[in-house]
């Protein structure tokens, strides 16, 4: 478990502060996962070097089970850092040792017996499934294979909580989902408490329980990943179930009215859309549609057009009554300034920096 | 051929002249890598930013110290340091006086390019070093140094190359070796066999040093 309450972080430059974090709070509870997503410069690197304590917080408390972290001495810095595992976007391996000395290294640290290393590091190897590969050095690895030795090296101190910044943005979209699922599984199996720094939708989409939107230093949005989804309005909502632009199709039927409806849970499974025709007697168009599986819950966004004889306030109050997110589309502009985030996918050829 | 080993000079005074050089080149190698690496380590560790920030002790050993050192030409610094030699080892002539200042004259050169390796140590390694909980002593003992070290092995060699070509500037001010007979007998008495031969010998040990130092470098290098 951990809590962050009220964390603030101000830098200063020459004479002007600069706030980075701006009273953020969040709570993880132990055995899931959270995602924190936001763009560069919303204030994810200094939350990361705030929670393992590379920069102290100007207020605010970083509690692990119990332990406040942003009070401790100096000279208890270290033993509280050990509580958090931490896995980097380029792993940062150790290149002049091997997959085993890299992950026996925290060990070393604190001068633990030679034969307990050992053990511990082939148990470590072998759960992320990396048997075989003890004095393979860094260079010799795979990008994702890298990954999964600071995955064994991030647990070799016991860690409650992992850390994870941008662990997947050097990966190729597969590998991504491979070092995702070994997250997940090892969140699962050893109850750690995860937390996801990523500017990818995909990495929250694939394992998180819930999730933060970070932005200029606060906390916008923040909830369960199917709380989140299922709010029309919010941005994570229409990040997480993006509708592509579309331009309203001439000739089909004449400038109706544009809905957009959000179905979750057992709404995504009940025919709404013919209901809504048959009821109504009246022409449906479908614009745009998303669908998704989040948090274990079914969602689909449509937009819809509807014939321009169509009473648009009875067909929302249909859709409403049936427990069915519903309102009228915004215009295209706005619409693109709420798109915050590109799907994944397309932005992936931009992130695979080198990754020595 | 025949002139080589019928040069009455080279027959008596190369054995101990290349004797003379090893040993100046190999105590001067020794007390730079000595006191030079930790200098280097020193010189990054306490600079602004680094993993110990001092900026004044910093400023005052970089500028002063280092700087002013290497600013020296070696020729007058090695002359401007025979009393301390004479007063480290009782006297200013042969090989084991001349390393005195021959290793004052690199140490802040190859604490420069120690600083210079460092530096090349990527950010990220240090701070997940800092992460899993190592004291600062386990950072530069376990990340900085042996991730340099290929580098710094460059950079030993380097030096080792510079102080055999000081080490016969060295020759000339009574610290005797290859330096010295090259321009005894070569230079002041037209010895061409001599002058052909020392260069020849100095050229030989060049090469070994540089290639032994890049065969090591590379066997050290994971990268």
């Amino acid at each position: 478990m951990i809590t962050v309450t009220d964390l603030r972080k101000v830098y200063r430059q020459g004479k002007k502060e600069v706030v980075a974090l701006d009273g953020v709070s969040l709570s993880v509870p132990k055995g899931s996962i959270h995602g924190i997503i936001g763009h560069s410069g919303a204030g994810k690197s200094t939350l990361v070097r705030c929670l393992t304590l590379l920069d102290r917080p100007t207020s605010g408390s970083v509690n692990i089970d119990g332990t406040e972290l942003s009070s401790v001495r100096d000279s208890e810095i270290r033993a509280a850092r050990r509580r958090i595992g931490m896995v980097f976007q380029h792993a940062n391996l150790m290149d002049s040792r091997t997959a085993a000395a890299n992950v026996a290294h925290p060990m070393e640290l604190v001068k633990a017996p030679k034969d307990k290393i050992r053990a511990k590091v082939a148990e470590l190897l072998k759960i992320v499934g990396l048997e075989g590969f003890e004095n393979a050095y860094p260079s010799q690895l795979s990008g994702g294979q890298r990954q999964r030795v600071g995955i064994a090296r991030a647990l070799a101190s016991d860690p409650d909580v992992l850390l994870c910044d941008e662990p997947t943005s050097a990966l190729d979209p597969a590998t991504t989902d491979e070092i995702l699922d070994l997250i997940q599984d090892l969140t699962r199996r050893l109850q750690l408490t995860v937390l996801i720094i990523t500017h990818e939708m995909h990495v929250v989409k694939r394992v998180c329980g819930s999730v933060s939107l970070l932005s200029k230093g606060r906390v916008v949005e923040s909830g369960p990943l199917a709380e989140v989804a299922s709010d029309l309005d919010s941005k994570l909502a229409r990040a997480l179930l993006p509708l592509p632009a579309s331009e309203v199709i001439k000739g089909a039927l004449q400038a109706g009215p544009v809905l957009e409806i959000l179905f979750s849970g057992d709404g995504a499974r009940e025919p709404v859309l013919t209901g809504v025709a048959r009821h109504f007697d009246i022409d449906l168009n479908v614009l745009a549609g998303s669908v998704e599986t989040l948090g274990g819950q079914q969602f689909g966004h449509l937009r819809v057009q509807l014939g321009d004889d169509a009473d648009c306030d009875a067909v929302l109050g249909y859709l409403r009554d049936r427990g069915i997110s519903a309102k009228l589309a915004r215009s295209t502009a706005d619409e693109a300034e709420l798109a915050e985030f590109a799907p994944a996918d397309t932005d992936f050829a931009a992130e695979t920096g080198d990754s020595k | 051929m025949n002139e080589i080993f019928s040069n009455p000079v080279l027959a008596k005074a190369l054995p101990e002249a290349i004797v003379e050089t090893l040993q100046m080149v190999g105590i001067s190698a020794f007390f730079t890598v000595l006191v030079g690496l930790p200098l280097g380590v020193f010189l990054h560790v306490t600079v602004p930013g680094g993993l110990r920030p001092m900026p004044v002790v910093n400023r005052i050993v970089s500028d002063i110290v280092v700087n002013i050192t290497r600013s020296i030409p070696f020729a007058i610094l090695m002359v401007a340091l025979i009393p301390l030699a004479r007063l480290l080892v009782g006297t200013s002539l042969g090989p084991v006086a001349a390393s005195v200042s021959l290793s004052i004259g690199t140490i802040p050169f190859f604490a420069r390019l120690v600083e210079a390796c460092l530096r090349d140590v990527h950010h990220g390694k240090i701070d997940a070093a800092q992460v899993m909980g190592s004291t600062r002593m386990q950072v530069i003992s376990k990340v900085m140094l042996p991730e340099s070290l290929p580098a710094l092995v460059a950079a030993a060699t380097t030096t080792v190359v510079t102080l055999v070509g000081y080490s016969a500037m060295a020759g000339l001010v009574g610290g005797g070796g290859l330096g010295k007979l090259a321009y005894n007998y070569g230079f002041q008495r037209f010895d061409v066999t001599v002058m052909i031969v020392t260069i020849v010998l100095i050229i030989v040990l060049v090469q070994l040093i540089q290639l032994t130092g890049e065969w090591i470098s590379r066997s050290l290098d994971h990268r």
